[in-house]
C-alpha cells in the first residue's frame, strides 16, 4: 500500500518537474519583447475599452501611442486632460488636449412638444423604428425614443426620462461617443462642456421648412434667422433651414436665446436671467431652472442628475441650488 | 389537373377573400392628387414639371434617367400645385406633384376604347421594350421592379420561359384576382407581348386553386393564345413569391443571390401584364391600378380601379369611412404589407390593397422567451433559422447572418405568423439584412 | 376620419393560431390517456404521485420566478404542469411524497430555472429531476409496485416487483437464456396494454401512443424524432438479436418496455432541448435510439431511455450547428 502511494508520489513528481523545466525553455525562446512603457501606459487608462478613443480598447491604444511620435490625435476622453498630461510626461511628448466634452441630445420633441400621431408596436429598437417609419410624433429628424443610445451606453451615464420619452445624458458623461454611434438619426452630438460646464446648443435637428416641421413639433427650428442677427461672433449659421451653434465660436454670451419664438435654443448650467423681456416672461425663466444639464426642460430633476450635479465644481453646485429655487 | 406546389416551408394563413366576389368598380377622380416620384424599386425619377404647368392625363411628368427607374405619367388633368417632398407612407418626405385636378383631358393618341386589340404581328422586340420602358410599368405586384429591365436578358443569360404571377398568396386582396375574371382576354394579349419581348415561346400562369373560377375562365381562353398554358397550384403561402412560384411552376431553384433569369425564368405580374397590353395595344402609360379595399371591419370590400395618386382616405371614405374600433391601415396584404402613417398618402403604383384591422387585430402579443420549437424554421420557404438570424442580428453579429445567408431571406413573414412566443423574429432580421447589406457595400468600394 | 390613433408596426400584420400555453396544454391533453391507464393499474396512488409532482413544479416556479428572478410568472403557460406530469411518470407509484417534492424541486429549480426559465434549459427538466432522484435514492426509485388493477378484486399489499427489463438484465448477466427468462415476463400483449411493473407513467405503450397521435395531429410535434429513435432502437437491437437471438432480446421487446415510448413521444420530443431542423432531429433520434440500447444491454441500468436523452441534450447546440436545414437554391436543378 505504501509502494503504491510513494511510486505515485514520485512519478507524478517527476513529470511536474519535467514539464517545468520544458514550461521554462519554451517560455525563454518564445518571449515576445515588449515595450515595457505600453504596461505603464495601460495601467493609468481608464480600462473602460469603451472605443472612445478611436482605438480597438485600451491595450490598443496603449500600444499605438507608445509607438507614435508624437501624440497627436491621440485623446482619451475618459480620463480627459489630467490623464493625456500624464501619459505625456510619462512618455516625454507634448500632449494634445482636448476640452472635455460631452454628449448632448439635439431634440426635445417630447410627448408634450409633438404629440402622439400613431403608435409604434414594433422591436425596441430606434434602428427598427428608423427604417420603418418617421416617428410617433411625426418628425423625420428627431428623437424615436427606444433607448438604443441609453443602450450603448458603459457608463451609465444616460437613462430615459419616462415622462418625456427622451433620453437624458447624466453629467458623468465621457464623451465616448457611443450613443452618437447609435443614433440612427444622429441626434446626439459631442460638444465641449464649455466653461463652468455651460454651454448653449440648437436642440433641434429637423431640416424641414417652418410649416411643415411647426406642424409635428412645437418647439422645432424654423430657421427664422433671428439668432443669427442676433450673434455678433459669427458662431451661429443657419443651412439646410436649420439652425447651428459653432461651440468653438460660442462665447455664452446668452443673447440669441431669447430671441428664439420656438425656444429651441438651450442654456445650461446658467445663472437664471435677471431681465426678461416682457414677452418672454414666462417662457424662459422656466426654461433655464429647470435644465441643470442637458436634460429636458419638463423633468424635475432626479436622484441621477442631482448626485451628477454634485460631483461637478462647487460653483455649479451653487447654482444648481439657484436654479431649483426660482 | 395535377396541382403543384413549392416544397420547403411554407404556411396557410386563413384566406379572408372577402372581396372576391365584388367586381371592380371605377373610382371617381380625385380632387387633387399627389404622384410620388419614386414609385419604383430603383432611383426616383426628376419631374419635368413645375409648379403651376397644366397636364393631361398620361403626359409624362417624371423622368426616369438611370437604368433601373421608370417613368412617372400623370393620371390626371389639371395645374401642377407645386413639385415638393410629401409625406409617404411612411411618414419621410419624399418628391411628389401634386396636381390640382380640373376636368379629365386626355393626351392625344390613348386609345380609350375598351375593344379588344389581339393584333401584334407588326410589333418588334425593341418597341415592346421601349413602349414599357416610356409608359412607366413596374412591377405591380408590390415590388415596383422596372418590367422592361426584367425583358433586357443579360449577356450569357437564355430566357426560356415566362411565368405570370396570378397566385395572390396574400389574405384579403383580391385585385388580381378580379382582373384575371374581368381582363381575362387583355391578359392573355399582355402576356402575349411580354413573350414576344422577351423572345420566349412558352409562358405558364400560375394561380392558386382558390380562384378556381378565374383558372377555368382564362383555361377557357388560352386555345387561341399558343404558348400560353395555365398551372393551377396548392394554396399555400408565400407561393406568390417569384422563387418559390418558380420551384412551383417548373421545379427549379434560383440559386441564393441570383436573379431568376439563372434558371431561365422571367416573373411578372398579371396586373403587369394587363398594363403591359394597354401600354403596346392601347397606348395608355401606367396612370392607373386595381386597389382592393377590405377589412373584417368594413361596411363593405370593393375593388377599385384607381387613378395613381389618389388619397388612401378618398378609396376608405367610399366603402363607408373608417370604422371607429380601426388599429391599423396597411397598405398590400397583411404579411408583408407596410402599416401606414396617415391616410392622405395617395395609391402609387405599388399599391395592391388597403387592408384596415381593428384594434384588436393590430395589437401585437406580448413577446414570451423563445422554446426553440423550430417551427419558423420548419416553415421558413428559404430554408433558413430565422430564430437563429433573430438572434445574432440582435446581438450585432452581422457577419455571422451573412454566413447564414441572411440575404436570401425575402421577408414573406412566415416565421413570426407561426411563432407560439410571438418573437419579433422579422424585425431583428430585417435590421440585420440592412446591417450586412451596408458591411457588403462597403467591402465592395 | 375617427380620432383614434393607428398602429404603426413592421409586417407580418397577422399571427397564427398556435402560442406556446395551446402547445403545452395540448402536451398534457396528450398525457391524459396514459395517466387514466395507470391510475388503472396502480390505483389512487398513481394520482397522488402526480398531483404531488405538478403542484409542487408549479409551486416551485412561481417561487423561484417571484422572489428570486423577480421577473414576470408564466406558470398559465403551463410547462411546469408538464414537467410535474412528467416526473410522475417517471417514478414507481409508491414513491413516498417527500422523494416527490425532493425531484421536483430539483427539476424545476436546477433543470429550468437556473437557466432562466422555459426555454433556455439545454436539459429536459424531469429528465434532471428523475435522474437525481435515481442516483439519490436508487431503493426507493426501483422497488416498482406490483401492478394492481383497480376493480380486480385483489388485495395485494404494496408488495414490490422488478420490471421485465430488470428481470431480463439480471437474468442475462447471470447466464441465463432469453427464451428462459422470457417465461418469468407477462405477455407482450400485457406489455403493450401496460400490465407490469414499472415507473407510473411508461408501462402503457398504447396509451402513450394514442397521446402521439393527438401531437402530431395538433403539429405539436414533428414525425422526425419519434421515427427516428424508434428506427434506430429497432435497427441497433434488431443487429444484435439477429447475431446471437438467446443472448439479445428482439426489437419489440425493448420497444414496448421500460420508459422507451415515454421518452420517445414526451420526452425526447420536448421542444426547449431537441434539435430545430429536420434533419438535426434525426441525427438527435438515432442517438438516442443507439444509446438507450447501448446503456440496456451493455450499462449497468437496465433502463437507459433518461440517460440517453439527456447525453443527446448536450449535443443539441453541436447538432443545431452541424446540420443546417436544407437551404432554398443550394442544388440547382435544371
Amino acid at each position: 500500500m505504501n509502494e503504491i502511494i510513494l511510486y505515485a508520489v514520485i512519478s507524478l513528481g517527476a513529470i511536474g518537474v519535467i514539464a517545468a523545466i520544458i514550461l521554462f525553455f519554451v517560455a525563454q525562446k518564445f518571449k515576445v519583447i515588449e515595450d515595457p512603457r505600453i504596461d505603464e501606459v495601460e495601467e493609468v487608462l481608464p480600462a473602460a475599452n469603451c472605443g472612445g478613443c478611436g482605438f480597438a480598447g485600451c491595450r490598443n491604444f496603449a500600444e499605438e501611442i507608445v509607438k507614435a511620435e508624437n501624440m497627436e490625435g491621440f485623446n482619451c476622453p475618459v480620463g480627459g486632460a489630467d490623464l493625456m498630461t500624464d501619459i505625456g510626461q510619462a512618455l516625454g511628448l507634448e500632449a494634445d488636449l482636448k476640452d472635455p466634452e460631452i454628449a448632448v441630445l439635439r431634440c426635445n420633441g417630447s410627448c408634450e412638444h409633438s404629440p402622439q400621431k400613431v403608435q409604434y408596436d414594433g422591436v425596441k429598437s430606434c434602428f427598427v423604428a428608423n427604417a420603418l417609419f418617421s416617428g410617433e410624433g411625426g418628425c423625420a429628424y428627431g428623437c424615436l425614443g427606444c433607448g438604443d443610445c441609453v443602450e450603448a451606453c458603459d457608463f451609465d451615464a444616460m437613462y430615459m426620462d419616462e415622462q418625456t420619452g427622451l433620453p437624458v445624458v447624466k453629467d458623468n458623461c465621457n464623451a465616448c461617443g457611443a450613443c452618437v454611434k447609435a443614433c440612427p438619426r444622429n441626434i446626439l452630438e459631442l460638444r465641449p462642456r464649455g466653461k463652468k460646464d455651460r454651454r448653449i446648443f440648437v436642440a433641434c435637428m429637423n431640416e424641414e421648412k417652418a410649416i411643415p416641421a411647426k406642424a409635428n413639433c412645437s418647439v422645432t427650428c424654423t430657421a427664422c434667422r433671428k439668432c443669427e442677427k442676433v450673434c455678433k461672433f459669427d458662431a451661429i449659421k443657419i443651412e439646410n433651414f436649420l439652425a447651428y451653434i459653432d461651440p468653438h465660436k460660442c462665447t455664452l454670451c446668452r443673447k440669441c436665446a431669447p430671441e428664439c419664438e420656438t425656444n429651441t435654443i438651450w442654456e445650461v448650467n446658467f445663472r437664471p436671467r435677471k431681465e426678461r423681456p416682457a414677452v418672454k416672461e414666462q417662457t424662459v425663466p422656466d426654461k433655464i431652472a429647470e435644465k441643470p444639464d442637458s436634460a429636458n426642460p419638463l423633468t424635475k430633476k432626479d436622484e441621477k442628475s442631482d448626485t451628477a450635479v454634485k460631483d461637478a465644481s462647487s460653483e455649479s453646485k451653487g447654482e444648481a441650488k439657484t436654479d431649483k429655487q426660482v | 389537373m395535377t396541382l403543384k406546389t413549392f416544397k420547403l416551408g411554407g404556411i396557410h394563413p386563413p384566406e379572408h377573400k372577402i372581396s372576391a366576389g365584388k367586381a371592380i368598380e371605377l373610382m371617381p377622380i380625385p380632387t387633387q392628387v399627389s404622384i410620388p416620384l419614386g414609385q419604383v424599386l430603383g432611383v426616383p425619377s426628376i419631374p419635368i414639371v413645375k409648379r403651376g404647368d397644366q397636364v393631361q392625363v398620361g403626359q409624362l411628368i417624371g423622368k426616369g434617367e438611370a437604368f433601373i427607374s421608370a417613368q412617372v405619367h400623370s393620371s390626371v388633368s389639371g395645374k401642377v400645385l407645386k413639385v415638393d417632398g410629401v409625406p409617404d407612407s411612411s411618414g419621410y418626405r419624399r418628391n411628389a406633384v401634386l396636381i390640382e385636378v380640373e376636368g379629365d383631358d386626355w393626351t392625344d393618341g390613348i386609345d380609350r376604347s375598351t375593344e379588344l386589340n389581339r393584333n401584334i404581328r407588326e410589333l418588334t422586340q425593341s418597341d415592346i421594350i421601349e413602349k414599357i420602358k416610356s409608359s412607366g410599368i413596374v412591377g405591380l405586384g408590390g415590388a415596383t421592379f422596372p418590367s422592361h429591365v426584367k425583358l433586357m436578358v443579360p449577356k450569357g443569360k437564355v430566357a426560356e420561359v415566362l411565368l405570370i404571377n396570378g397566385v395572390e398568396c396574400e389574405p384579403y386582396l383580391t385585385s388580381d384576382h378580379r382582373l384575371m375574371l374581368e381582363r381575362g382576354e387583355e391578359l392573355l394579349v399582355g402576356c402575349q407581348i411580354l413573350m414576344k419581348g422577351l423572345g420566349v415561346d412558352r409562358a405558364i400562369i400560375g394561380i392558386e386553386n382558390n380562384k378556381m373560377d378565374a383558372i377555368d375562365h382564362l383555361a377557357s381562353l388560352i386555345a387561341d393564345y399558343p404558348g400560353i398554358s395555365i398551372q393551377a397550384l396548392k394554396v399555400q403561402y408565400p407561393q406568390g413569391g417569384e422563387k418559390q412560384l418558380i420551384k412551383a411552376c417548373i421545379n427549379r431553384e434560383v440559386p441564393s443571390g441570383k436573379l431568376p433569369i439563372e434558371v431561365g425564368a422571367v416573373v411578372n405580374n398579371v396586373g403587369t401584364a394587363f398594363a403591359v397590353y394597354e401600354a403596346v395595344q392601347k397606348n395608355k402609360p401606367l396612370i392607373e391600378r386595381i386597389v382592393t379595399v377590405a377589412g373584417k371591419s368594413l361596411m363593405e370590400s370593393a375593388n377599385f380601379q384607381v387613378r395613381i395618386g389618389t388619397p388612401i382616405s378618398q378609396l376608405i371614405e367610399k366603402v363607408g369611412g373608417l370604422p371607429e374600433d380601426t388599429g391599423k391601415v396597411i397598405s398590400g396584404g397583411p404579411m408583408m404589407g407596410k402599416a401606414l402613417n396617415s391616410l392622405e398618402v395617395p395609391v402609387v403604383k405599388g399599391t395592391s390593397g388597403i387592408l384596415i384591422m381593428n384594434a384588436k387585430e393590430a395589437k401585437r402579443s406580448r413577446a414570451v422567451n423563445c422554446i426553440r420549437c423550430g417551427k419558423c424554421t420548419a416553415v421558413c420557404p428559404m430554408g433558413l433559422e430565422p430564430f437563429y438570424l433573430a438572434q445574432l442580428a440582435k446581438y450585432e453579429d452581422y457577419s455571422g447572418c451573412e454566413k447564414n445567408r441572411i440575404m436570401d431571406c425575402i421577408e414573406c413573414g412566415s416565421c413570426m405568423y407561426t411563432c407560439p412566443s410571438y418573437r419579433p423574429l422579422l424585425d431583428y432580421i430585417r435590421l440585420g439584412k440592412t446591417q450586412v447589406g451596408k458591411l457588403m457595400r462597403s467591402r465592395q468600394n | 376620419m375617427s380620432g383614434n390613433i393607428l398602429t404603426v408596426s413592421p409586417s407580418p400584420h397577422m399571427h397564427g393560431n398556435q402560442n406556446v400555453p395551446k402547445i403545452m396544454w395540448g402536451v398534457i391533453y396528450a398525457m391524459i390517456p396514459a395517466l387514466l391507464v395507470s391510475i388503472y393499474f396502480f390505483g389512487l396512488e398513481a394520482l397522488r404521485v402526480t398531483l404531488i409532482a405538478v403542484a409542487a413544479c408549479v409551486l416551485f416556479e412561481f417561487l423561484i420566478q417571484k422572489y428570486l428572478i423577480k421577473g414576470m410568472t408564466t406558470i398559465g403557460d403551463g410547462s411546469a404542469i408538464i414537467t410535474g406530469i412528467l416526473i410522475a411518470f417517471n417514478v414507481p407509484s409508491d414513491l413516498p411524497w417527500w422523494i416527490v417534492i425532493i425531484g421536483s424541486l430539483v427539476a424545476i429549480g436546477m433543470g429550468k430555472m437556473s437557466f432562466g426559465g422555459l426555454g433556455k434549459n439545454p436539459f429536459n427538466p424531469a429528465l434532471v429531476g428523475r435522474v437525481f432522484l435515481l442516483i439519490s435514492f436508487p431503493v426507493q426509485m426501483t422497488s416498482w409496485p406490483v401492478v394492481n388493477p383497480l376493480f380486480s378484486g385483489k388485495l395485494v399489499d404494496a408488495s414490490t416487483g422488478p420490471t421485465p427489463l430488470a428481470i431480463m438484465k439480471e437474468g442475462l448477466a447471470n447466464g441465463e437464456t432469453v427464451t428462459a427468462l422470457k417465461t418469468q415476463i407477462p405477455e407482450y400483449m400485457d406489455l403493450l396494454m401496460g400490465n407490469m411493473g414499472g415507473s407510473l407513467g411508461e408501462v402503457s405503450a398504447i396509451a402513450l401512443f394514442l397521446g402521439a397521435l393527438f401531437m402530431l395531429f395538433r403539429k405539436i410535434i414533428s414525425w422526425h424524432i419519434p421515427v427516428s429513435y424508434i428506427a434506430s432502437v429497432i435497427i441497433f437491437s434488431g443487429i444484435l438479436w439477429l447475431i446471437n437471438p438467446e443472448q439479445y432480446v428482439d426489437p419489440l421487446f425493448h420497444l414496448i418496455t421500460g420508459g422507451l415510448m415515454l421518452g420517445v413521444f414526451f420526452m425526447a420530443t420536448d421542444m426547449v432541448t431537441s434539435p430545430m431542423a429536420g434533419k438535426g432531429q434525426i441525427i438527435f433520434g438515432l442517438g438516442c435510439g443507439v444509446l438507450t440500447i447501448l446503456i440496456r444491454v451493455f450499462g449497468a441500468y437496465p433502463e437507459g431511455v433518461s440517460f440517453a436523452i439527456l447525453i443527446m441534450n448536450a449535443f443539441v447546440p453541436l447538432i443545431n450547428r452541424g446540420f443546417k436545414p436544407v437551404r432554398f437554391g443550394e442544388k440547382i436543378n435544371i
